[in-house]
């Protein structure tokens, strides 16, 4: 008895406590997961427009080698940015959009300290150090700061607890140290660019020895490493258990939306492969600061000098800690963007997914087999053909569950009537542009073709395609989709569709020419991109192709990032809660959803995607309709 | 606004949150752990020669350590049982010993630590001292990490007996599979290190 | 942990204090078992054979495994399955290496 008053003071204490919250518990120290999942998704959005910003930087240094950076230009386009989320702000009265425009306003203004910088860029030509730190910054920045963080800090926040009728994650004040812990990551990894030496500069591998006696860059690097894995362990563990204990009831396994799949395998893989990364981080750290030679071998002489370390450690070791987080890491930036695909084709085609059951099999497959083929990106190291050969057949068969799913999301078109939203469009680009990347990737994992094709171009087409047209339009495409549920309003259908076919050809004019100059042998990473190398001057011309198309790509962004701001006010408002006609959980709740999410606790009756039920009166059935 | 089952175990699942919240960080944790003991062999078996670690290293003391890490278990267990059994006096009577052994295991480390340095030996000094400092250092943060806790639970933390009982019970349980597990590690940690 | 009485824990009390001299039985052994001086090869395999008992021991009665749920066995198999692909991989790297 006294037990159950107890529990009802509690319970009235904390509806007076929201009721009272105030700005600061509100939007800044929130512990509901749609506030947390928002702070993710625009701190990974800025996050995005940073590292593309310094990729645009790159790419004139490749395409004009030694030739001085318009600096004004570059400063333009985060300045407009800034300057127009501003206005926005000031008409729709949203501080919050306010802040965003401050950033863009500081990213402007780094952009601009590090231009007109007379040792970084001598006569406005960047210095190789400085292409050296971008590079491994800008893919740093976008793996670990910018697309996790976004499909899963973002969409797995916001849109997971929703889909399985749960009130909040199973931990809400650990959700949000998972999200301060992301936020003093990046910032650590931001402060980087201004010790001395500069950002690290020995690409987001970080391989040994190079990185062991790199700049003190690296050191900030590995300590904003360690926050970033700190904040994805606690990430994982709210994810599983929150899919495992707060599912509604009546929801069963089988019922489960395909999103909330591909985020509960995303959420082992983050569990169980970052440790060995947060391992290696460590050993690392002591190398540079303990005097330990972990990744040391004896005898290293560095410009004519013998370095003094104990040595006889093993380059090779981190490597392998490397890539069995970073295998792995390569699917938690896939599966969560299937997962979104998914979902909006199932809603836009009106039909249930073909193979629905196939596609969660191969998903469970595919992060098993994800821990077990890290060694393919190591054939250069001296493996012998027993090793090669395990690692290459284990890579060969994890190609047939991501073709088992994306198969299975093509077949679901046929016969559709299919809604050419916004997001089906990013959706339906999604399928060839992630079938290009993946196909791509076969011949780097087989070992007699990955030896010609080795830290090429080619290499890095092959990921861009997996990731940037395949991810990054997964994620738009998510965006567009569940922006009505988030603000009660929806974004401009022109703009995004502007924004859709610029950036389509856009991407593909990045990326398409970089699988040429890999295939004629170009390497990666190179300042001048490749000018002083014979064998690459048939392919230099493409060089420009590229970086005209990345700088397009830039400015077809700037209706999407208006659309997103505008609309928040100004959009048009949706007629119902449901304005997709959509059937799972996170469509059935008022909009936006309140702290608590459900009026009531939602019970499931039925698989997720009921559409064109002929029995029904309309053609869809809600998953919590009797 | 109430999570579920964050008292009572769920139904299919027969696990209360915190439990399956526990148990998947110690899954974590042993891959962290492992990826150490993976880099400490493949550095042993691919180095020329490698030192005995009893010629070295002090292993009465780390012997006596081994006994203290192990009692702080035992007391660690008993705790819970004696939430089990109702009798909070008896808790806090075992939490306290545990959080002591815990201070003791520290204590010990230090004075080990101490001696290696005042003889001029530091990590730097080849990769056996590397991975014995990394390996210890690291576990030591552990039992750090577990005093805080254990100390929360003894002190300010304790005061949800009065209110939720079962709730708090829940907790000490989920500490102790911590407290458990950084002794588990140290279990294997000793004869790798000292004794071979 | 729902359904466990009086009398059980008193039993699992009694439980403890067993597996707690078993653990100090066996520290003292592995200690002896050193100043043997075997060779490199049996030496790591008797004191590992004597850790895995203790840890098992430490595993099942203070961690209570010996009565876990089913949801918590598959965890904690899967990560054994990748923590042995941790351990064994950089192994088989280096003794399979091009000369």
């Amino acid at each position: 008895m006294q037990q159950s008053a107890t529990t009802e003071r509690r319970h009235v204490e904390s509806v007076r406590h929201e009721e009272h919250a105030g700005f600061w518990r509100t939007y800044v120290f929130s512990i509901d997961h749609k506030v947390i999942g928002l702070q993710y998704m625009m701190s990974a959005l800025v996050f995005l427009f940073f590292g593309f910003s310094l990729m645009m930087l790159m790419r004139w240094q490749l395409a004009y080698p030694g030739k001085s950076i318009p600096g004004e230009v570059f400063v333009l386009l985060p300045a407009v940015i800034s300057a127009a989320t501003l206005v926005i702000a000031l008409i729709s009265k949203r501080k919050l959009i306010g802040l965003v425009g401050l950033t863009f306003a500081g990213l402007a203004a780094l952009v601009w300290y590090l231009v007109s910088d007379e040792v970084l860029f001598p006569d406005g030509v960047m210095v190789p150090e400085l292409y050296n730190s971008f590079g491994a910054m800008h893919g740093t920045i976008m793996v670990f700061l910018g697309v996790v963080p976004l499909a899963v800090g973002g969409f797995g926040n916001y849109v997971v607890p929703l889909q399985v009728g749960a009130p909040d994650m199973a931990f809400p004040r650990l959700n949000m140290m998972s999200y301060w812990a992301y936020f003093i990551g990046g910032v650590v990894m931001l402060a980087s660019f201004f010790v001395p030496g500069g950002a690290a500069n020995s690409g987001w591998t970080s391989y040994p020895p190079l990185a062991d006696i790199a700049t003190t860059g690296q050191t900030v690097w590995l300590l904003g490493m360690v926050f970033l894995i700190t904040s994805s362990l606690l990430g994982s563990i709210n994810f599983i258990v929150t899919i495992v204990q707060l599912r509604a009831n009546g929801l069963t396994y089988m019922r489960l939306p395909f999103f909330v799949w591909a985020q509960f395998i995303t959420a082992f893989l983050l569990l169980l492969a970052f440790p060995p990364l947060e391992a290696a981080a460590v050993l690392q750290l002591m190398d540079r600061l303990a005097g330990t030679s972990f990744f040391l071998p004896s005898g290293l002489v560095i410009s004519g000098q013998a370095l003094e370390v104990s040595g006889g450690g093993s380059p090779l070791l981190w490597q392998h800690l490397f890539w069995f987080l970073a295998h792995p890491e390569v699917y938690v930036l896939v599966l969560p963007a299937m997962g979104i695909i998914a979902e909006v084709i199932a809603n836009n085609t009106r039909k249930p997914l073909w193979g629905y059951k196939s596609m969660v099999y191969a998903v469970i497959f595919l992060g098993f087999m994800s821990f077990i083929v890290w060694a393919h990106h190591m054939f250069m190291t001296g493996m012998g053909t027993v090793i090669s050969t395990f690692f290459q057949t284990t890579t060969m068969i994890i190609s047939i569950p991501s073709v088992i799913i994306l198969t299975a999301l093509m077949i679901s078109l046929w016969g559709g009537s299919i809604r050419f939203t916004v997001p089906m469009l990013f959706a339906l680009a999604f399928l060839p542009m992630f079938g290009i990347g993946g196909l791509t990737g076969l011949p780097l994992g087989l070992a007699p073709t990955d030896i010609h094709l080795h830290d090429t171009y080619y290499v890095i087409g092959h990921f861009h395609y997996v990731v940037a047209p395949g991810s990054i339009f997964a994620l738009f495409a998510g965006l567009y989709y569940w922006y009505p549920k988030v603000t009660g309003r929806l974004m401009n259908d022109t703009l995004g569709r502007i924004h859709f076919w610029g950036s389509f050809f856009a991407m593909n004019g990045i990326f398409f020419p970089m699988l040429i100059q890999g295939l004629a042998g170009v390497s990666r990473r190179l300042w001048d991109g490749g000018a002083e190398y014979a064998h690459a001057q048939d392919t230099l011309y493409l060089n420009e192709v590229m970086s005209i198309s990345a700088w397009v790509l830039a400015v077809f962004q700037l209706p999407f990032i208006f659309n997103f701001f505008w609309s928040i006010r100004k959009g048009k408002k949706v007629e119902s809660d449901n304005p997709w006609d959509a059937t799972t959980l996170e469509w059935q709740t008022p909009t936006p959803p309140p702290h608590g999410n459900f009026a009531m606790v939602p019970q499931v009756y039925r698989g997720p995607y009921e559409y064109s039920d002929p029995k029904s009166p309309k053609d869809y059935v809600p998953q919590n309709v009797a | 606004m109430q999570i579920p089952y964050t008292v009572a175990a769920r139904p299919d699942t027969g696990l209360h949150n915190s439990k399956l919240g526990i148990w998947l960080f110690l899954a974590s944790e042993v891959m962290l752990f492992g990826a150490l003991f993976s880099s400490y062999i493949l550095l042993r078996v691919a180095a020329p020669e490698w030192p005995h670690g009893s010629a070295i290293l002090n292993v009465p003391l780390a012997t006596l350590n081994t006994v203290v890490l192990i009692a702080s278990s035992v007391t660690m267990v008993m705790s819970w049982a004696s939430l089990m059994l109702k009798d909070f006096t008896k808790y806090r009577r075992y939490m306290g010993l545990t959080i002591v052994c815990g201070l003791v295991f520290l204590v010990v480390k230090v004075f080990e630590y101490g001696a290696k340095f005042s003889a001029g030996t530091f990590p730097g000094e080849d990769l056996f001292f590397a991975t014995y400092f990394t390996l210890t250092g690291l576990h030591g943060l552990h039992v750090v990490g577990g005093i805080i806790v254990n100390t929360y639970f003894w002190g300010p933390g304790s005061r949800m007996w009065n209110t939720e009982p079962r709730r708090f019970t829940n907790r000490v349980e989920v500490a102790g599979l911590y407290w458990h597990f950084v002794d588990l590690v140290w279990i294997f940690l000793f004869p790798t290190l000292y004794l071979l | 942990m729902d359904h466990i009485t009086t009398e059980d824990v008193k039993k699992h009390v009694r439980g403890y204090v067993i597996v707690f001299v078993a653990l100090m039985a066996l520290t003292i052994v592995t200690v002896a078992i050193s100043y043997l001086h075997l060779d490199v090869t049996a030496a790591i395999i008797v004191a590992l054979f004597i850790a895995t008992v203790k840890g098992s021991l430490v595993a099942s009665y203070f961690m209570h495994l010996i009565s876990e749920k089913r949801l918590v066995y598959l965890t904690l198999i899967l990560t054994v399955v990748f923590f042995a692909a941790l351990i064994g991989g950089p192994l088989l790297g280096l003794h399979d290496t091009i000369q």
